[in-house]
């Protein structure tokens, strides 16, 4: 059964439709990813389902409550990390944790033990009774998923989770994540931008650009939809035309001076390609990743240094955008 | 049990951040020192009460009710509309998307809010009693009671004006058009009977002259208004507030 069903979910900002008519469903224990570049709705998208945004119109059930007219049953059976940061400033990291124990009524006895385990797991012992204030900001974004993950909810909504954080508290957050959605089947809805973060955890990846979901499927086989694998091929005179009309080739393009070509079956074709195209200077064959994908879907380029900037850098960002 | 505990909750993060905050607590009262000491002390050489109920009344005693009720509305109405910045923030976030009802972050938050102005209010008190104000300890407790209802209107008016308002710049509004009206026409610094009756309307349709009069009438034992009136008005303006703030914040969204 679906867990979470928007019908023709729509949100308008004056004339731009930040989400447009979305529906779809989502299974109860799955991890779902939702993609898409900048801009593309899925925070927008978020906020509805967790009840802090009205929709302009449609409407969506979350664990068989509808957002609009049961926003509080819908809110008992969720939690969310936040895309923008959202811990008090003012209190300690463990006060933090403290009061959003008491806000989701996780029992007096298990409260010392769940707030322990988290502030381990985001590996903040030492900074736990610090001011946040003081934090740094991929400290402070480490507190703020100790915090969705601690009350273990049907439903985890994660907003880009692991934005700015070093390699290692990734990967262990990574384990985490996989280690609730096996163990206590929890289901979650997670946005990133990271396409190897959604390839690792995702069971199924929606793409979303300007509103609407463009693709929606397992990685894999949003991998075997986009082609078989890629060769990056270097030469001077490329006869794109020519390469196109070969039976096996999904599409070839001109890229940073070289032509990248989709085919299939690399093994039996590549020998084929490698003579129909000419003099090459040099070949690279590599398999679809989920980033060819989401380019192919999205035709725009994640731009490296918001993919990979800092945190306070995408805060700018987004405080600017607002 | 669990709502119980959600507004405690959100009590003990609005307590904590008032201790975090000294210069909040601090600057509290500079302001109601500086009305009574220079304004009090300094206007009073020159003016005597000519109304019969206050005659033979010191005009900083007269005016120490109303300072204290001073003190007590901008610390209560800035509590209120701080929320916007909360907001702006988003620390609210967390607390809007809990599993609580929204009643109870309302009353939470208006606990929290009284609580600041409680102990900002028993202070004040002391200092009346060291600058020789004529409060008895039966006296005090009976002021502090008012000074909680007045407390309990006033944060609750704040905070529905906060919920309701989305950009810093309405604060200026509030400041110009709620809290200096609310205070001026109070009859905080001078008595309302004898005034021109357009000022006469204006302040008896201010709450907070009627916890002006209290407080006088508790402290100096003088008074325009009964008792009764008094604390019937502060009830129901409370009560009225109490009310449009949960509403209020049962809508609130997220502020973007
Ligand atoms: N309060 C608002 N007023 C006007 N437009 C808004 C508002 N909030 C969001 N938008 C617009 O809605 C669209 C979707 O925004 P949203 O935050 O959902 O994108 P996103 O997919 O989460 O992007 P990102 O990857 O940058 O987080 C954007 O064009 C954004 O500018
Ligand atoms: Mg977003």
């Amino acid at each position: 059964m679906a867990i979470i069903s928007t019908q023709k979910l729509t949100k308008c900002y004056g004339k731009l439709t930040a989400v447009d008519s979305l529906s779809l469903e989502i299974e109860e224990g799955e991890v779902f990813g939702l993609l898409g570049p900048n801009g593309a709705g899925k925070t927008t998208t978020i906020s509805m389902l967790c009840t802090i945004l009205r929709p302009t119109s449609g409407t969506a059930k979350v664990n068989g409550f509808d957002i609009r007219t049961q926003p509080g049953n819908v809110r008992s059976s969720i939690g969310i990390v936040f895309q923008e940061p959202s811990v008090d400033d003012l209190l300690t990291g463990r006060e933090n944790l403290e009061m959003h124990a008491m806000l989701y009524g996780i029992p007096k006895e298990l409260r010392k033990k769940r707030i322990d385990e988290v502030i381990n797991l985001v590996g903040l012992e030492d900074r736990a009774d610090d001011v946040t204030k003081v934090y740094s900001g991929g400290m402070r974004r480490r507190l703020e998923l100790a915090r969705g993950l601690m009350h273990r909810p049907k439903v985890l909504f994660l907003d880009e989770p692991t934005l700015g954080l070093d390699p290692q508290t990734r990967e262990h957050i990574w384990r985490y994540i996989k280690k609730l959605s096996k163990e206590e089947e929890m289901t979650m809805v997670l946005t990133t931008h990271y396409m190897e973060e959604a390839d690792m955890l995702c069971n199924r990846i929606a793409i979303m650009d300007a509103g609407k979901i463009v693709v929606m499927d397992k990685s894999a086989n949003l991998k075997k939809k986009v082609g078989g694998d890629i060769i990056l091929i270097k030469m001077d005179k490329p006869d794109l035309k020519r390469i196109r009309k070969l039976s096996f080739v999904k599409s070839a393009e001109r890229k940073d001076g070289a032509v990248q070509i989709v085919i299939r079956d690399v093994d039996k074709n590549l020998q084929k390609l490698l003579c129909k195209v000419g003099k090459i200077k040099s070949v690279e064959v590599r398999p679809v990743s989920l980033n060819d994908v989401f380019l192919h879907y999205t035709g725009k380029e994640i731009r490296a240094d918001e993919e990979e900037g800092g945190y306070w850098e995408r805060m700018m960002q987004s405080s600017v955008n607002r | 049990m669990s709502e119980l505990e959600a507004i405690y909750a959100v009590w003990l993060r609005e307590f904590r951040v008032y201790l975090r905050e000294k210069e909040r607590v601090i600057s509290s009262f500079i302001s109601p020192i500086l009305w009574l000491v220079a304004f009090g002390s300094g206007v009073g050489t020159s003016v005597s009460l000519q109304d019969p109920i206050y005659k033979g009344i010191p005009y900083q005693n007269f005016i120490y009710p109303g300072v204290l009720s001073m003190s007590l509305l901008f610390t209560a109405i800035f509590y209120g509309v701080y929320i916007i910045w909360d907001r702006k923030l988003d620390f609210l976030k967390e607390v809007l998307v809990a599993p609580v009802s929204r009643s109870s972050v309302f009353i939470g938050k208006m606990i929290g809010g009284c609580t600041d102005v409680m102990l900002q209010s028993v202070i004040l008190l002391i200092l009346g009693v060291v600058i020789g104000m004529p409060i008895t300890p039966l006296v005090f407790l009976y002021s502090l009671l008012i000074l909680l209802l007045i407390s309990v209107a006033m944060v609750s008016l704040g905070l529905v004006m906060g919920s309701n308002l989305t950009n810093q710049e309405a604060f200026g509004l509030v400041m110009n058009f709620v809290i200096w009206p609310l205070f001026f026409f109070s009859g905080a610094l001078f008595p309302v009977s004898n005034l021109p009756s357009w000022l006469l309307v204006i302040t008896q349709i201010n709450p907070l002259t009627y916890g002006v009069d209290a407080l006088r009438g508790a402290i100096l034992g003088v008074q325009e208004f009964s008792m009764l009136k008094d604390f019937s008005v502060l009830i129901g303006f409370s009560l009225l507030m109490i009310w449009l703030g949960i509403i209020s914040f049962g809508r609130m969204q997220q502020s973007k």
